[in-house]
């Protein structure tokens, strides 16, 4: 040990270090600890000039190992660690001390934090001296692709993935792809019809060669890392044999059941047992829905299976479980909406003529339960006059307090439709703000206003049937403060539209647990950095994409769907990554056999040996968690860049200034 | 009692308001979005709505809240400060200004209800003396000094109070008065909101 | 189960129909409410609007010696007034929340030789011991006469569910407890909006105009859902609506009679008390005509309900997970 060489390096990171710790006494007194050859100070050692340093030092003074004491790992271990290997040093014998965020970020107390600074550098040293030269490992990426959700963003990466040339399974827990977009009439700002530019991309998903679709299906379970996935999917039963069945309908036409369907037409409109959830679903495949069928609920009918012409009615069809290997996972899971009952002085539910703004997208939707006539709740009125209420559960500390992106400018679609149908309807929006921010968005607020839209602003207090005076009985009365006049009104409408805000999916913990992730207060997934890595996740192979990253409308959505098909295409197209060596290792001649490790492995990542009766870690998949290195009774299990030698030579550093007085742990 | 950053500048009207009341009532995050003037049940009938008088508070106009009729015909109902989305404690804040009217003694000179804060000092009045309220005492003593001419509109109702068996005619009086008394003398000595 | 009661200034004589029907029925609902010793009145919303600390300390007084009063475990205060209700429990809170004020308050009360710990007295609405306490059941095996017909509509008013502290027993915006409770009293219950709209208070005394307003969009609206008994839970909600209905009648020229109850008294005459004992005839507006309604059989014409149009959309579905 006593040739060990090592170099300190000491950052001030501007202010963020050196104003709570002295760095300057810190480097002077590191250079006076065992080991040390070098010992520097520098105001930002991840600069070119920084790293070059240690590079010239390496060379010049023969360094065999170095400490940087800094910001943390995450930041910046990757840098030194480059920087060691350009100057010829293996990159593991390199051993960072976050100074930074576990230290000066933590007091305002200078001698405090000097003194534990002078702890973790000299911790550091003493473990990096029992460093041993690693080499990363080489993890093949398996081509193939597995994307979670079928709604936009899940097409929209399937497709260009698929065009790159690679594998992809779709997989889209509906009978159809499509999600929400498909529910949409019209886009803003364009005005597209949003089955018209949504339909064709639909199509291409069903015949590309390279996209396997598993519609109608769940995830179960999901093992492995970046590279090698192994995932479990249960295809429902749609008890309809999708081999012989020609998406005929005549099953659906003949089939005497009914539902609510309470999916795609959120509960305004009907569908019958076997169905389709809308015309152009892709697959083409109905299903049939055993709560509504007369045959799985009292033994009668069959009429679907009498009428279809090629015999694809299966009542005895199982569900189906697949096991794929993918090497990149995208979750494109999409986005619930708030439930309009939370609120009750806004009358949903309560109040017949008043409506979440699905409802009245579908209602508008020339496809959709009232054939796209603006109608109240009898099915046959035109209203009068509308009133659309923005901010209904976003921007609350009650509800979510987040402004949810889209409902500004669904209102102000909703105000143009509703001019365009009705002309001589009186359209009123309800606002705090006007959140037109993106292209060609604050125009069409213009053009709204240029159709006669009344606009108040004042958050509305209640939506009411208890007339006060004459003029109210009969009508739906919106109480709100016209702030701009800062006087209260009563505005008489006959129908209400409320803007609901997004939300994530109400399973979106048990889904991030599946993988391995976490989801944030609000339920979205956590992206890796909110500005510079929107798409990755904390786990490496995991991407998110769309809605269930956060709030956006489907030009966000279409993009983040492209970045995250982007960053597999590369990973697929380097063909192998290169991971990091921490991992654990049986030493097989010290291995008893009792298979203590092999259930605690939290991860399944070792395998035993019926012959031999020793254990091994398989090396992929070992994460490098540490609980079978601890758990070994026979220590026949060593962890990689975490030996009991270089933890405890830490421990023993850190506390470098009172282990006189503290008797010596037993080192095993 | 604000969390607000501590302020090396000297307090403004805006700080003494939530100085003076109970708690946090986290006032400054106010997004005037209006949902408590358009809740407020006699809000048509204020000179400026709750969300305009925290408007003016936040713009350092003093004098045009204390004057205003606001406070004094809030009705304590709640509605506003369960549905600010902000979570803001708007009828406590009520409550601290019609305190601080009545310490300015602005009311007197030009809100629509002058008289307002007289009912509430006429009422304790009589809890002060009593331990307990006496409507009849209020009423009769209230009147007369704002509105002699309605009292002539109030006797059908105070004859009809009386003769259900509704209205005594003499003060009922707690045993624990001078307890009462030595706990509400020591709390006014001690002042603020804490 | 035994409770300590604090029945507030109004329940003394003003609203004396509610504190009678409230101790008959005490008695075949199995609660037993102990009133406090010397209580003092809460302060209504005069106090606070005039000098905070001593409004407080006027509060804890009553917090202050039912703490003592109470046995070991016995720690709920039973207030039927919504005013009262909100004081208590608001006073309670706030200590609780802010040591500085409890300091001040505390040092106040040891004036008069007394103490309080914030959180040692939890307070409750006579409504909510009722239904959640006793509970719906125990009450509807009680029921003799049941209200059949009568066409009630559940006026909460405001504080009785807001600001809605940790005591919240109810929803802010449209409570249901006293509904059910009507409900299982075989009552008609109407589905009334206004249900937690604020009465306007001390309105009356302040500005009659505004006062007289809020108390007629009440009766319009029980009005046109034909109520014939609109039921308080509050003597001050009691006191405008019925004692100023004569009043509203004059200045806008309508003609209401509904009859302003309190839960108490139709709980008792369902339980089969005779009226003399709950309180009535001290109603301005006569409550005998709407009470000569109640059936002997319910009326199952009015359940049909209207059959559904086929060209109908259908309604938001409202039971399941909110």
């Amino acid at each position: 040990m006593s040739e060990e060489r090592v170099g300190v390096y000491v950052c001030h990171c501007g202010t963020n270090i050196a104003k709570t710790i002295d760095v300057q006494d810190v480097a002077t007194w590191a250079a006076r600890q065992p080991h040390v050859t070098v010992a520097r100070d520098y105001k930002f050692m991840c600069s070119s000039l920084g790293q070059e340093m240690v590079e010239q030092d390496i060379t010049e003074h023969g360094l065999t190992r170095v400490v940087v004491a800094a910001c943390s790992p995450h930041m910046h271990e990757k840098t030194f660690q480059g920087a060691c290997e350009r100057a010829g040093l293996n990159r593991f014998m390199f051993e960072m001390a976050n100074i930074r965020e576990l230290n000066s970020w933590t007091t305002r107390d200078r001698e405090s934090a000097t003194q534990k600074a002078k702890s973790m550098v000299r911790g550091a040293v003493e473990r990096v001296i029992h460093h041993r030269p690693l080499e990363m490992l080489p993890v093949p990426i398996n081509p193939n692709t597995l994307i979670v959700g079928g709604g936009i963003a899940g097409i929209t990466a399937a497709l260009d993935i698929a065009n790159a040339g690679y594998h992809v399974y779709l997989v889209e827990r509906e009978p159809s792809i499509g999600g929400h977009m498909a529910q949409v009439d019209k886009t803003f700002p364009t005005l597209d019809c949003s089955a018209c530019i949504l339909t064709p991309r639909m199509v291409d998903v069903g015949q590309h060669p390279n996209i396997t679709l598993l519609s109608y299906s769940e995830l179960e379970q999901v093992d492995g890392h970046v590279g090698n996935f192994t995932v479990r999917v249960r295809k429902k039963a749609r008890f309809i044999n999708e081999a012989l069945c020609t998406g005929c309908g005549d099953c659906i036409e003949k089939c005497p059941g009914k539902a609510l369907d309470e999916t795609f037409e959120v509960g305004l409109g009907y569908r019958k047992a076997v169905y389709k959830p809308f015309p152009q679903a892709v697959p083409k495949y109905p299903v049939i829905d055993p709560e509504s069928c007369i045959f799985f609920q009292r033994g009668k009918c069959k009429a679907c299976e009498v009428v279809c012409p090629t015999h694809a009615i299966d009542f005895n069809q199982k569900d189906e479980y697949l096991q794929l290997t993918v090497g990149n996972i995208i979750l494109a899971t999409g986005y619930d909406l708030f439930d309009a009952r939370k609120i009750p002085q806004y009358g949903y539910g309560r109040l017949a003529n008043v409506f979440t703004s699905m409802e009245f997208e579908r209602m508008v939707n020339a496809a959709g339960p009232t054939d796209g006539q603006i109608v109240l709740r009898d099915g046959i009125t035109p209203p009068k006059s509308v009133g659309i209420i923005h901010c209904v559960g976003s921007r609350d500390k009650h509800y979510h307090e987040y402004c949810s992106r889209v409902c500004c400018m669904y209102s102000l679609k909703f105000a143009h439709l509703i001019h365009e149908r009705l002309p001589d309807t009186e359209v009123y929006n309800f606002y705090i703000d006007i959140r037109a921010s993106g292209k060609r968005y604050e125009e069409f607020y213009h053009r709204v206003l240029e159709e006669g839209t009344h606009f108040i602003r004042g958050r509305v207090a209640e939506v009411t049937d208890a007339a006060r005076m004459p003029g109210e009985e009969g009508k739906l009365i919106i109480q709100v403060e016209d702030t701009l006049i800062g006087k209260q009104r009563r505005i008489p409408v006959d129908m209400v539209i409320l803007s609901v805000g997004v939300q994530s999916r109400h399973d979106s913990q048990e889904v991030a647990q599946l993988f391995g992730m976490g989801c944030d207060f609000n339920g979205y997934f956590i992206e890796r950095h909110p500005k510079l890595d929107p798409v990755l996740t904390m786990s490496d192979g995991v991407f998110i994409a769309g809605a269930c990253q956060g709030p956006m409308a489907i030009p966000e959505t279409v993009a983040q769907a492209g970045s995250a098909a982007s960053q597999v295409i590369s990973l697929i197209s380097q063909g192998t990554l290169m991971m990091e060596p921490i991992r654990a290792r049986i030493n097989a001649d010290k291995c008893s056999g009792c298979r203590i490790c092999n259930n605690l492995c939290p991860y399944y990542a070792i395998t035993f040996h019926e012959d031999r009766k020793v254990s091994e870690v398989i090396t992929a998949m070992c994460q490098g968690c540490g609980a079978c290195v601890s758990a070994c009774p026979s220590s026949a299990i060593t962890g990689a860049h975490f030996t009991t030698e270089q933890v405890m030579s830490q421990i023993e550093g850190i506390l470098w200034d009172v282990r006189e007085t503290i008797p010596l742990m037993a080192r095993s | 009692m604000g969390t607000t950053a501590t302020t090396a500048r000297a307090p403004t009207f805006f700080d003494e308001v939530v100085a003076e009341t109970p708690g946090d009532p986290r006032l400054e995050t106010c997004l005037q979005c209006g949902t408590c003037g358009g809740s407020c049940p006699s809000g048509a009938d204020m000179d400026h709505t709750p969300r305009a008088i925290f408007a003016l508070i936040a713009a350092g106009m003093k004098d045009a809240v204390l004057r205003s009729n606001t406070a004094w015909y809030c009705v304590s109902c709640y509605y506003c400060m369960v549905r600010c989305p902000q979570e803001i404690h708007i009828t406590d804040i009520m409550y601290t200004l019609k305190r601080m009217s009545i310490k300015a003694g602005l009311y007197k000179d030009k809100t629509s209800v002058p008289e307002a804060s007289d009912f509430a000092e006429t009422f304790i009045n009589y809890v002060e003396t009593y331990g307990r309220s006496f409507e009849l005492g209020l009423a009769t003593r209230y009147h007369l000094l704002h509105h002699p001419l309605d009292m002539i509109k109030m006797v059908p109702l105070g004859l009809g109070m009386w003769r259900r068996k509704r209205l005594d005619l003499t003060p009922r009086k707690i045993e624990g008065i001078q307890q009462l008394q030595a706990i509400l003398t020591r709390a006014k000595e001690l002042g603020g909101a804490a | 189960m035994k409770y300590s009661y604090y029945p507030g200034c109004s329940l003394e004589r003003q609203a004396s129909a509610y504190h009678q029907s409230t101790m008959a029925v005490a008695r075949p609902l199995n609660i037993d409410l102990v009133e406090l010793e010397d209580w003092n009145c809460c302060g209504a919303i005069e106090y606070i609007a005039v000098d905070l600390l001593p409004a407080y300390a006027l509060i804890s007084r009553n917090l202050a010696l039912a703490a003592n009063q109470n046995g070991p475990g016995n720690h709920q205060l039973v207030a039927p007034c919504s005013a009262c209700y909100l004081n208590l429990s608001k006073a309670d809170k706030y200590m609780s929340d802010s040591p500085e004020l409890a300091e001040k308050v505390n040092i106040a009360l040891a004036a008069g030789g007394l103490s309080y710990t914030p959180g040692t007295i939890r307070t409750r609405h006579l409504l909510d011991v009722i239904v959640n306490d006793v509970g719906l059941d125990a009450i509807k095996e009680r029921v003799t006469n049941p209200l059949y017909n009568l066409r009630v509509a559940p006026y909460y008013g405001c504080v009785v569910v807001r600001p809605g502290f940790n005591n919240q027993f109810d929803d802010t915006e449209y409570p249901t407890s006293m509904d059910r409770l009507l409900r299982t009293l075989g009552a008609k219950v109407i589905d009334f909006p206004l249900k937690s709209h604020c009465c306007g208070g001390h309105m009356t005394q302040i500005s009659q105009g505004v006062a007289l307003e809020l108390i007629r969009r009440l009766l319009k609206n029980a009005s046109d859902y034909q109520a014939d008994v609109i039921v308080t839970l509050c003597p001050m909600c009691q006191l405008n609506l019925d004692a100023y209905q004569d009043s509203v009648n004059k200045h806008f020229g309508t003609d209401y009679t509904i009859p302003i109850l309190y839960f108490t008294q139709l709980i008792g005459l369902a339980l089969g008390l005779p009226a003399t004992e709950l309180g009535f005839g001290k109603e301005f507006v006569d409550a005998r005509p709407a009470l000569a309604r109640i059936g002997s059989q319910p009326d199952m014409t009015d359940t049909a309900g209207l059959r559904r149009d086929k060209k109908a959309l259908p309604m938001p579905r409202m039971t399941g997970e909110v």
